[in-house]
């Protein structure tokens, strides 16, 4: 660049080779030339840059390598201390998460318990279809001889009995029933029934049929009326029908009593 | 000019290659590059002088680069390599400054 003989501006109309300085210096340097040492400058600044940008990432990613001993002593420090506080989170979330899922199964259990209690519950209050061991007692009362008070023996019969789910012809009766006697014939439950009736009773079969059977008991009253009772006992009777449950009006469940 | 976009083109192609400095040059790198810095400055205060030549500029930048790459290794078999490190960027350091000073009062004549 000391080869440059054309003055910029003209002024300084002086052909002498002196060098040129300062400003006009860094100008003419700046005027993109062919000449050698331009392009020899290029090629070394491109090899410069290049060292640079990779030295740069070089450091980003791999700074650990270029670290002095103290430097990674305290990062170990460090970096075990994070573990030992990851460490601690982890026992703390992992014992959340045991008391979540012993809860979770608590409630499940109490989630089982209510569904079991809630089929007992619809199967002794005739709200729920059911079926089982049991007996079959068929009354023919072709003279309708037999009275009310009868029919209610043999119902208090079979309760005794421990049935635990009872039907007569269509009707499901329950620790509400009643029978009652009218003019017209037998009311059960508000609905008058007719014979033949078909009791149909879910219980332990030979306690019923015993009970039923005993020497002045269901049957016997049955006869006395003039009417006559067959009893069989089955492995499987079907009570399939139901009764809506009214919501009580008054009682409410006790708040402080347990169960 | 052509200096300045030839930088420009190392960094873009550093960048965009990203390539991976071999284990057995990763300590030399950074203080070679110190050394080149070193070397630049140098050559832009001689275009400032007056007295650039191409081929002092040449030599300066490669001996710099492999002197005090070989500074290094020597301090690197001596087991004192990141104190010789440390003073080789900082003579480079002082020359940097001293090269920067000169380039300003050519400049700003201050």
């Amino acid at each position: 660049m000391t080869d440059v003989t054309e003055p910029d501006d003209g002024t300084a109309a002086a052909p002498a080779p002196r060098p040129v300085r300062g400003w006009r210096a860094l100008g003419v340097a700046l005027r993109p030339r062919a000449t050698r040492a331009q392009a020899l400058t290029g090629v070394l600044c491109v090899l410069l840059g290049f060292a640079i940008a990779v030295q740069v990432r070089q450091t980003d990613t791999e700074s650990l390598t270029v670290m002095r001993e103290s430097e990674l002593v305290s990062l170990l420090d460090q970096t075990t201390r994070q573990a030992d506080d990851l460490q601690q989170q982890v026992a703390e979330l992992e014992r959340t998460r045991t008391e979540l899922r012993s809860a979770g199964s608590s409630r499940d259990t109490a989630l089982e318990a209510a569904t079991r209690s809630a089929a007992a519950q619809g199967i002794l209050s005739g709200r729920l279809p059911a079926e089982g061991p049991g007996i079959t007692v068929t009354v023919s009362d072709p003279s309708r001889s037999v009275s009310a008070l009868t029919l209610l023996n043999l119902l208090e019969e079979l309760r005794n009995s421990g049935a635990e789910a009872i039907q007569l012809n269509d009707q499901r009766l329950t620790a509400s029933s009643y029978v009652l006697g009218t003019d017209d014939g037998i009311e059960v439950d508000g609905s008058p029934v007719a014979p033949p009736y078909r009791w149909v009773a879910i219980g332990e079969p030979t306690t019923m049929s015993t009970a039923l059977a005993i020497p002045g008991g269901a049957v016997a009253k049955v006869q006395i009326d003039g009417g006559s009772a067959t009893v069989s006992t089955e492995d499987q009777v079907e009570v399939t029908a139901t009764r809506d449950v009214p919501d009580p009006q008054y009682a409410e469940p006790e708040t402080s009593g347990g169960g | 000019m052509i200096a300045v976009i030839g930088l420009i083109v190392g960094v873009v192609a550093g960048l965009v290659l990203e390539p991976t400095v071999p284990a057995a040059l990763q300590p030399y790198l950074p203080i070679a590059v110190v050394a080149a810095l070193d070397a630049l400055f140098g050559g832009f205060r001689a275009v400032l002088d007056g007295l650039f030549d191409d081929r002092v500029f040449l030599v300066s930048f490669l001996s710099n680069v492999v002197v005090a790459a070989l500074i290094v290794f020597l301090g690197d078999q001596l087991g004192v390599g990141s104190q010789l490190s440390t003073g080789v960027v900082v003579v480079l350091g002082i020359r940097i400054f001293s090269n920067v000073a000169a380039i300003r009062r050519h400049l700003f004549k201050a």
